[in-house]
């Protein structure tokens, strides 16, 4: 399945890319499925989005889609269908902090 | 005819700047890598074109950029700082144990001798080591395993791991300094690491020997006289003659002996520059007034730099890795500010003037004197 991601600006700069960036994702999709499958095309982004590791979401990155924060959802819980069918992207945020 | 190149992080990007050897007209290019903070930016001595920096960022973590054009173009190589085995716990502020955590890169230092070799001094403190050009990197982990550590304390910038310094006469000595643990050597290439903080007194301590437990902000050393160091700590400036074995103080007449950089003229051992900042709280130069001062006497006798730097009103910080020195003939020495201010000094410290005046705060400053 093809899915749509949406990549904060800076890390579109490093993964050199502009806008949405499409991977392929085995079912289920899931923010592992998605994160692995953008690691594995982006190596740069490794580490930037979840620990090299644990692969705990770091602290100030949120997951968006659908109109609803998923940040906090387990990494293996499927993603709403539109997500997976590419009709809605699944969108990595950088939080609002800092003032 | 020579040139000069000097590379600044910020906590907004990374500018480079370069002149001839006159150094009076300058290029100034970047920002590179804008909006992240970049902790250092190194050269290697073994390839003048190949670059280092410390890219980090609250949101997005860690990564360290090369250049292998002399700071034109860079690429990403490794990020991942993997503390070896199971990290333990170091003495948080109130006290209690404090699992090790990596927060980011505060400095590089390339090898003498290969520029694919670079070591990483890292927050919370640990020495890493790259041997394919920042693609990897595994840690000196005796550093971290010293029976000390867990009683090692961040000091109000984090537990960072700040100076690395090779000696040039034996690769296999080194130097690191941690906030607020102190000051370590190696004379096994990393393998065994001793405190060397004999001579150290800090306000906060009770004992007056403790091993471990001292603010070192920075050391610095000549080259060619590799037994003989400078350090300034927190308060104090002091000197050791026995490759940090001991250390006396050095401050004599300065105004105040808090500080955070120091550095040594390249032509002359005994020559070392400071910028003392009133503190504890301040951070910033007494009365206003922005004054590197020197020391031609190897410290306890300082004359006042001022010549060319602001003398009122001047309220900003020079970081610890924010000063540098140059080879030319007349040496220049080189800082940066919180404020965005890169000064110049093409004769050693007796004038000064702004290379650029608006940069985001200055974290780093290093210079590359370029054939």
């Amino acid at each position: 399945m093809t899915v749509r991601v949406v990549l904060p600006a800076h890390l579109r700069t490093l993964a050199k890319v502009d806008g949405e960036v499409k991977v392929d994702v085995d079912a289920p999709v899931t923010q592992r499925a998605i994160l692995d499958a953008l690691e594995d095309r982006f190596p740069v982004l490794r580490g930037t989005i979840r620990d090299h590791v644990t692969h705990e979401r770091r602290a100030l990155v949120r997951f968006f889609a659908c109109m609803e924060d998923l940040s906090h959802d387990s990494p293996d819980v499927p993603l709403p269908d539109e997500v997976a069918r590419g009709t809605e992207p699944f969108m990595v945020i950088g939080a609002m902090a800092g003032g | 005819m020579s040139a000069i190149r000097v590379s600044v992080g910020t906590r907004k990007g990374a500018f480079v700047l370069t002149a001839d050897g006159k150094r009076k007209s300058w290029d100034v290019s970047g920002p590179f890598f804008a909006g992240w903070e970049i902790y250092h930016v190194k050269a290697s001595p073994a390839d003048p074109k190949r670059l280092y920096a410390s890219q980090s960022s609250g949101w997005f973590g860690q990564l360290i950029q090369r250049s292998d054009d002399g700071g034109k173009t860079w690429e990403p190589v490794g990020n991942e700082f993997a503390y070896d085995g199971t990290p333990g716990t170091h003495r948080w502020y109130d006290g209690t144990p404090h699992p090790w955590e990596f927060k980011r890169v505060w400095h590089l230092e390339p090898s003498l001798t290969d520029p694919d070799t670079v070591y990483a001094g890292v927050e919370d403190a640990a020495l890493f080591k790259s041997t394919d050009g920042g693609k990897s990197w595994a840690e000196l982990a005796a550093l971290r395993n010293h029976a000390s550590a867990p009683e090692w304390q961040p000091g109000a910038g984090g537990m960072c791991l700040h100076t690395i310094i090779i000696d040039p006469k034996d690769p296999k000595r080194m130097y690191i300094a941690i906030s607020a643990a102190g000051a370590f050597r190696t004379d096994d290439g990393g393998q065994s690491w001793r405190p060397i903080n004999r001579g150290l007194r800090s306000e906060g301590i009770p004992d007056p020997d403790a091993q471990v437990g001292h603010c070192v902000h920075h050391i610095a050393m000549h080259p060619t006289r590799s037994s003989v160091l400078y350090m300034q700590k927190h308060w104090d400036v002091m000197r050791s003659d026995d490759g940090g074995d001991s250390w006396r103080e050095v401050s004599g007449n300065l105004p105040t002996d808090f500080g955070f950089p120091i550095d040594v003229h390249p032509h002359d051992p005994e020559t070392i520059y400071v910028v003392p900042i009133k503190s504890d709280s301040e951070h910033f130069p007494p009365d206003g007034k922005l004054r590197v001062y020197r020391s031609r006497s190897g410290g306890d006798e300082w004359e006042a730099l001022t010549n060319g730097l602001p003398q009122r009103d001047c309220y900003v910080n020079v970081l610890r890795d924010a000063m540098a020195v140059d080879t030319m003939e007349s040496s220049g020495v080189y800082f940066g500010t919180t404020g965005g201010q890169v000064y110049a000094s093409p004769d050693a410290g007796d004038s000064w003037a702004p290379i650029v005046r608006d940069l985001p705060p200055v974290l780093s400053v290093e210079v590359q004197t370029l054939a």
